[in-house]
């Protein structure tokens, strides 16, 4: 169990930058989950992180004592792989065991955690199958197995629950919860899955391009994104993005689509300044006088999403309880409550919650 | 300078990192030393081979052996490609020139028919379903397992028979069968889905046809590699052509440059056999070389 | 295989085969079937006669003192050259796939003697070795080490096996670094996390891992090493000096080609056979276990 610190990592390949400085503390007993699009350069920093990659320049800490120029073995972490990376000529036993054998752990005590590691993840009745004898959730199992029975500072995991089916990924997402918190050993976790990431993190890296977006607790970032791609990566459906111009003191906005809207705290900015202004589909009032006209109705049972655009051609994704209230045609809208607004050149946050 | 210095004392305070940094340094050293001497083992005897055809006779025969070229390559080169070395002491020696025709022609023919040869009974084999299909497939895998070298006595008798020695065909036709290129043939041609042949034929193609028009385009890459393979295969053919060639005029150079040294203590012509062994070795060396990346998957798909 | 037969016709399909189905028979079956004939037979001194004589012809082959000690010569060389050339191109093949400057040209530079016969590596070689024009033979003689290939049976034997070898070198390590190319990355940097350091990766990762390849060489080494290096040894040495470099594949050529003994160069031709026939056969074996992993 340690900290984790990772400071200024730039990386470059072959003179394409993919990390530009990304800053990320982790503390003790700590889940954080790396979030973003695939090429976001996500793989990348856990990768400088396990020293699979070493960084172009920035430094890397563990518990403190920085390890950039130390080799993956001198670090005292271990790395879930995203299709496991099992050894295909060792049974699941001495797949867990060999990282223990290879730190000269006496044999008892090998068989004695690899055993324990087994009990706990439910796969002791496999330790004497080879991975090719196992179904992909059991690989996985094995996987994590190993990783656990090092007990290391720090678990790495890259995307281990991509290669899985739909079913098996939403119970193994809780079981490594359940684990984590239960053996509280500090974790970085890898995904391009926006639930896997809420579900799972403490807090959330949600990367872009090489960049840390933002650093926050789930709920922090589902309620206060801190620029539009966090904006629109978090939440389904997508939150809707609108084009207007502030107003007089930045107690309102005009919207390009027409009508104007009220804030409940003044942005700051000049009037005329273009401004973004998001909503969440579930926070559009479903009547009112902004004009939707509807194109697609997706009824989900107990809600009903609905698709259309707005008078300037901008999209717009409305959600409401229960059943549609028209199912074409125009309908009417309001923009009131839970807006947010993004500057619409830099496309960052311009302040708190600015909601009605 | 101060970032020198920064560097140094980190490295300094921590005697991992030191560690690990040497470490690394010293694995690159190793592996770049390990390879060059590679390097040198492989083209040591080519080097001593080629600075050697560029001395003359006598320098070489007083057993100075140059590390570096002479003047006399020209010469030597011209010698052994018209006449077969300067002084011809040696009654059989061939003009280079004529051999390396032949090794030409040999490996050439060799490398076409068995690529034609299999391209055909593969194709026969996999979208045909006739009697005997089988037995005709176990019959290419068993000749697999017989080279010509385990067989060479009685096979010899049957050219004798067939009146083919000292001829071309009789260095080519006999191992134009080859069991290596017809299993890779079906094994690709396994690979073309179903549907190709079905669309061919809705489209009104016959099989002959569908065989020019599809099947040859696609394997292109398989052909191009298997040549590679199979040229220098040819090229290389050493007992057949000894046994069937006595006919000076089809002496192929490989088996020519052999005949060339003299078994007894006898003053050999080594700057010319030396000159004779760079022209018989450089161009299946070109065609690997040249055609590296097709070769390399020639050889790791025939043998899978 | 083919779900239906995709073209109809029966006489297509043997046209296209003819030309394969006639030069297998001509020249593999017919031969091979008179070599097996032959075996059982014997010819009066006066070439007039044959006699059936069973397996007299193999009896008096293996119990031949001469034979014997080419199978033993062949044993040595085929296994020399097997262990050499299989063990400078795995080492080799490692190196060269690490991520390194220049690796390409490595690659490029070990690959080509792939291309040399077997018989102009025996002459190159032998520019090195010669005990007077050699660069290496003359430096071994100056310092003091009697060296004549052509005197020693011992040294001579050393040579056709370098000789061998070192033109196989360059297809293992085609192989080794497909071989190698083929395990996934993953696997490898698991084995690092875990704390395995380069040497005890390769002998508990990398080395298992690459074991099909390395049987499928073994048996591809020592087929060649029976057969194709034929041209070693006859441009090399002639199977001498007092046969010490006769091999099997030596000895078929010369009783049969040379000595003109048909009867017992057929036996020896039909051993050979049965040998390649199990080397294969323990091949397929080994190819099919091999999908374990």
């Amino acid at each position: 169990m340690a900290t984790l610190e990772l400071s200024r990592i730039h990386k470059t390949f072959g003179g394409t930058p993919v990390l530009h400085g990304v800053d990320l503390d982790i503390s003790e007993g700590e889940m954080v989950v790396i979030v973003g699009a695939s090429g976001c350069g996500k793989s990348t920093l856990l990768r400088i992180t396990a020293g699979l990659e070493s960084p172009t320049s920035g430094i890397v800490r563990i518990g403190g004592r920085d390890v950039t120029a130390l080799e993956p073995a001198d670090r005292d972490i271990a790395l879930v792989f995203q299709n496991y990376a099992l050894y295909p000529h060792m049974t699941a036993f001495e797949n867990m065991a060999y990282g223990l054998k290879i730190r000269g752990v006496p044999r008892a005590e090998i068989r004695r955690r690899v055993e324990e590691a087994a009990r706990l993840l439910d796969i002791d009745a496999l330790l004497a199958r080879r991975p090719r004898q196992l179904s992909g959730g059991q690989r996985q199992r094995v996987a994590m197995g190993r990783a656990i029975v090092r007990e290391p500072k720090l678990f790495l995991f890259d995307e281990p629950l991509s290669n899985l089916d739909a079913k098996l990924r939403v119970q193994m997402r809780a079981e490594i919860r359940r684990l984590q918190r239960r053996l509280g050993v500090t974790s970085l976790f890898v995904t391009h899955d926006q639930v896997e990431a809420m579900t799972l993190g403490d807090r959330l890296v949600v990367m872009n391009q090489g960049r840390a977006a933002q650093i926050a607790t789930p709920m922090e970032i589902f309620t206060t994104p801190a620029d539009t791609y966090v904006a629109s990566f978090i939440g389904s459906p997508t939150m809707n993005l609108l084009r207007a111009t502030l107003e007089d003191g930045g107690a309102g906005a005009t919207l390009a689509a027409g009508g104007s809207i009220r804030f409940a705290q003044p942005v700051p900015g000049p009037a005329g300044r273009p401004v973004i202004i998001g909503i969440r589909p579930e926070h559009v009032t479903p009547e009112g006088d902004l004009p939707v006209a509807i194109e697609l109705v997706e009824p989900l049972g107990s809600e009903t999403v609905m698709h259309g655009t707005l008078p300037g051609g901008e999209a717009m994704t409305v959600r409401v309880q229960g059943t549609a209230p028209v199912t074409s045609g125009i309908m009417p809208v309001s923009l009131k409550q839970h807006l947010h607004v993004f500057d619409a050149e830099t496309n960052l946050r311009l302040h708190g919650l600015a909601s009605a | 300078m101060a970032g020198a210095l920064v560097k140094e004392r980190g490295a300094a305070a921590d005697p991992a990192l030191r560690a690990s940094r040497a470490r690394q340094r010293r694995d690159r050293w190793m592996t770049h030393g390990i390879l060059l001497l590679g390097v040198i083992i492989f083209a040591l005897p080519i080097w001593i081979t080629l600075v050697g055809s560029t001395h003359d006779v006598n320098t070489i025969g007083r057993g100075e052996v140059p590390l570096w070229f002479g003047g006399h390559a020209v010469e030597n080169y011209v010698a052994a490609w018209s006449r077969g070395g300067e002084a011809v002491r040696n009654t059989r020696a061939v003009p280079a020139g004529i051999m390396l025709w032949n090794s030409l022609v040999m490996a050439t023919l060799i490398a076409t028919g068995k690529i034609i040869i299999s391209l055909l009974s593969a194709y026969a084999v996999v979208f045909f379903s006739f009697p005997g299909r089988m037995a005709f497939f176990w019959m290419i895998f068993i000749t697999l397992m017989l080279p010509v070298e385990v067989r060479i006595i009685p096979t010899f008798q049957v050219m004798v028979d067939l009146h083919l020695t000292d001829t071309m065909a009789g260095l080519v036709i006999p191992v134009v069968a080859s069991a290596t290129a017809t299993l890779l043939f079906r094994q690709f041609f396994l690979t073309i889905p179903d549907e190709y042949a079905e669309a061919a034929k809705i489209d009104g193609a016959g099989p002959l046809r569908f065989f020019w028009d599809v099947v040859l385009p696609l394997s292109r890459t398989n052909i191009a590699a298997l040549f590679v393979i199979l040229f220098i295969y040819g090229w290389n053919q050493y007992l057949w052509p000894l046994l069937i060639i006595t006919d000076t005029g089809l002496e192929t150079i490989v088996v020519g440059l052999s005949k060339m040294i003299g078994r007894g203590d006898a003053q050999n012509e080594w700057n010319a056999i030396m000159a004779t062994a760079i022209l018989a070795l450089l161009p299946p060396v070109a065609v690997v070389v040249l055609m590296q990346r097709w070769f390399v998957k020639g050889l790791t798909e025939t043998e899978k | 295989m083919r779900k239906g037969i995709i073209f109809k016709g029966k006489l297509l399909p043997l046209i296209l085969m003819l030309p394969q189905l006639a030069i297998t028979g001509i020249f593999f079956f017919w031969p091979a079937g008179q070599a097996i004939w032959s075996s059982l037979l014997r010819e009066d001194a006066f070439g007039l006669n044959r006699d059936f004589v069973g397996l007299e012809n193999f009896a008096e082959v293996l119990a031949d003192p001469t034979w014997r000690e080419a199978a033993q010569n062949t044993a040595v060389f085929a296994l020399s050259v097997a262990v050499l050339a299989l063990s400078a191109a795995l080492l080799l093949a490692v190196q060269a796939d690490k991520a390194i400057r220049g690796s390409g040209l490595y690659k490029t530079l070990l690959i080509w003697p792939y291309a040399v016969a077997p018989a102009i590596a025996a002459v190159l070689w032998l520019f090195l070795f010669h005990p007077q024009i050699g660069l290496i033979g003359r430096a071994l003689n100056a310092a003091q080490i009697a060296w004549d290939y052509r005197l020693n049976g011992g040294q001579a034997m050393l040579l056709v096996i370098i000789a061998s070898a070192w033109k196989q070198v360059s297809y293992n390590f085609i192989f080794f670094l497909a071989g190698l190319q083929s395990i996934p990355r993953a696997v490898l940097e698991a084995a690092s996390i875990d704390g395995a350091r380069p040497v005890r990766r390769f002998w508990t990762i990398i080395f298992p891992l690459l074991s099909p390849t390395s049987f499928f060489l073994l048996t591809v080494n020592l087929v060649y090493a029976f057969f194709d290096t034929f041209g070693v040894i006859h441009a090399l040495t002639q199977g001498g000096p007092a046969k010490a470099t006769e091999t099997l594949i030596y000895k078929v050529y010369v009783d049969g080609v040379e000595n003109l003994n048909l009867g017992a160069s057929a036996a020896q031709s039909v051993i050979l056979m049965i040998i390649v026939i199990a080397m294969t056969a323990v091949q397929f074996r080994f190819i099919e276990r091999k999908v374990h992993y």
